[in-house]
């Protein structure tokens, strides 16, 4: 009997002995590691950032330095007028007028329409319901592609081709992202905040003004700060929509900057990096909700 | 017929009651934006555009109607699709897997509760906000040959300058090693991932004894296979659409006169570029039409095959 006790006691004890070694070892291993990832991650992140910086020192060189052999790592004279030089050439006040008057309107769209109709799908209650958001979100596996040149051709027959109206108003329609996301989170808000107010006599529409979208603000700004970056950045609707130098986004004067010009590496880079800078700042200004809303995309999708 | 009529009206006034009853009509015009949106920007371009890839048609004169010619030709007679789809499963097959192992190791490493871990996510980031025309331009100048950054930089480890875009050996490597620069978003959905994942499992394993590896490929990678899925999956559907990022690099400028969107001899001819070429090029928007539906199967077909297959190895909670 004691001798079954001892057994277990020592082997108790043994087990313990491996448990704390374990330990030790793992924190150990830890601490060593997290020194070395430390380092990995400073190496890889640098180079992750530096073409940026490349960008940046680029854009001050003069035409003659920027593929020098040996590498002019830094420019003997900064050259700052490289800057009005390119915006000579490089209309950016029109194309950032251009782009606004297509974001803008793209955006209060698609958050206006996508909320109402996210509305309808979580705090109404009818038959099907599930069934047809199933098909909103069947809509999302469709490419861009399939339904490309059926609407080139419907815009093209109202005469919409060169003007702003194929990329503004089909956002009026409510984006199958935007609705999920935002169904996702009316979800989360308790019923009992609709029915109170149903009970005191408000219409749904009151309701989903006064009460859902106060309470969804942060839902809507991920919605609205993605639908505004990704109709800045956006290359392949204006390509295919605009042809009027006039009427380009910068985007499309970006490429076209590049295309049309002779080769003058720092205006290029000094273009782009006047028209990356303002959507850069966006996102750093705008960090948590990004990247909120990238894990959100990502787990529940 | 009288009584088919009446029959449809006393369905009709039994529908109205329905929807007057529950919540149905009032749905009915909240979700009417959508409704109104996918008939006209979805259900009617689909139909259509059926119907346009059994036509030709290019815009000018009325589409005439030819059954699956253009199917038939696509397979048949046409070299530059064919190159296109070929290019397009290189390039698809080998940035999917390494976008996602790198990110996965940088999650890895960001996950391992190093300081300044939301600096080093944001660096991550960074390069996926960049628009695809200004990445394009960068890199044009970073891969030139003669002096281009990369080159510099292998020139350190005494490599010999590569011709990375103008030669048909390089090009598509290089459109591989620029897919990387994007993977900020994967990275960071990955490290969401990794944060749900209990600790206290890798306290278990440890006790048990298992080392560094064994616990990523024992207790993480199991865990978070369901967000290794959606990120392949996700992956791949951006893959065989890529677009933007060889449009203008190798048909921008930089290249000088003899640009060509696919690259030197097509070697990076995408299925995506060939096919706004074929549309808005040459007009042949029948043969776009039809091209469209074939990207569109493939993308289909992969997706659900991965789905299934995965039912073997992801570990859903």
């Amino acid at each position: 009997m004691t001798q079954v006790a001892d057994q277990s006691a020592v082997q108790a004890q043994a087990l313990q002995a491996r448990w704390a070694a374990a330990r030790r070892r793992s924190r150990l291993l830890e601490r060593g590691g997290r020194v070395l990832a430390f380092v990995v991650v400073v190496f890889f992140a640098g180079l992750f950032i530096f073409p940026v910086i490349w960008m940046i020192i680029t854009s001050l060189k003069t035409t003659p330095e920027v593929f020098r052999i040996p590498t002019v790592w830094w420019p003997s004279q900064l050259m700052w007028s490289n800057y009005p030089d390119a915006l000579k050439v490089f209309p950016f006040w029109r194309y950032l007028s251009n782009t606004l008057q297509i974001a803008v309107p793209v955006t209060i769209g698609t958050t206006v329409s996508s909320s109402l109709v996210a509305y309808g799908f979580s705090r109404l209650r009818w038959k099907g319901r599930d069934i047809v958001f199933y098909l909103v979100l069947a809509t999302l596996m469709i490419p861009q592609w399939v339904t490309l040149v059926p609407l080139y051709i419907l815009f093209n027959n109202l005469g919409w081709v060169n003007t702003y109206r194929p990329l503004v108003v089909p956002s009026f329609f409510g984006d199958p992202f935007s609705i999920f996301l935002l169904r996702q989170f009316f979800l989360r808000q308790p019923q009992e905040l609709v029915d109170a107010g149903r009970v005191d006599g408000a219409s749904h529409l009151r309701v989903f003004a006064q009460i859902v979208i106060p309470l969804a603000r942060p839902a809507l700004a991920v919605v609205a700060l993605f639908q505004f970056i990704y109709t800045w950045t956006d290359f392949f609707n204006p390509l295919i929509y605009l042809s009027n130098p006039d009427k380009y986004t910068l985007q499309l004067g970006l490429f076209n900057f590049f295309g049309q010009h002779f080769v003058d590496w720092p205006g290029f880079m000094a273009a782009s990096l006047v028209v990356l800078s303002p959507i850069v700042i966006l996102f750093f200004l705008t960090q948590k909700t990004f990247i909120e809303g990238i894990t959100f995309t990502g787990l529940r999708g | 017929m009288i009584s088919t009529m009446r029959g449809q009206t006393a369905q009709r006034r039994s529908l109205w009651r329905r929807l007057r009853r529950g919540e149905g009509l009032v749905a009915m015009l909240f979700i009417s934006p959508w409704i109104i949106g996918f008939l006209w920007f979805q259900f009617y371009p689909i139909i259509g555009s059926i119907y346009y890839s059994l036509t030709e048609y290019n815009i000018m004169q009325a589409p005439i109607f030819i059954g699956l010619a253009n199917y038939v030709n696509l397979f048949q007679n046409d070299d530059l699709f064919v190159k296109a789809l070929t290019n397009t499963a290189i390039y698809t097959v080998f940035s999917v897997p390494l976008d996602l192992a790198v990110a996965f190791f940088f999650a890895l490493l960001l996950n391992l509760g190093i300081p300044g871990r939301a600096f080093f996510r944001t660096a991550f980031y960074f390069p996926a906000v960049i628009p695809s025309v200004a990445v394009a331009i960068l890199w044009t100048m970073l891969f030139n040959a003669q002096g281009g950054l990369v080159n510099v930089a292998l020139g350190l480890f005494g490599i010999n300058p590569i011709p990375w875009l103008t030669s048909p050996d390089w090009a598509m490597p290089s459109l591989i090693l620029l897919s990387a620069w994007g993977i900020g978003p994967v990275v960071v959905i990955f490290l969401a991932g990794l944060q749900d994942v209990p600790r206290v499992l890798y306290e278990a394993a440890q006790i048990d004894g298992a080392g560094p590896l064994s616990l990523v490929r024992h207790v993480t990678i199991p865990m978070i296979s369901p967000v290794i899925l959606f990120n392949l999956v996700i992956g791949m559907i951006q893959a065989l659409q890529i677009f933007a990022q060889p449009y203008i690099l190798f048909g921008g400028g930089g290249s000088g006169a003899n640009a060509n969107a696919g690259g030197p001899l097509n070697s990076v001819l995408m299925y995506s570029v060939q096919l706004y070429q074929v549309a808005f090029q040459q007009f042949q928007m029948g043969y776009a039409a039809a091209m469209a539906w074939i990207l569109f199967a493939i993308i289909f077909v992969l997706s659900l095959t991965s789905m299934r297959l995965s039912n073997r190895f992801v570990h859903y909670e």
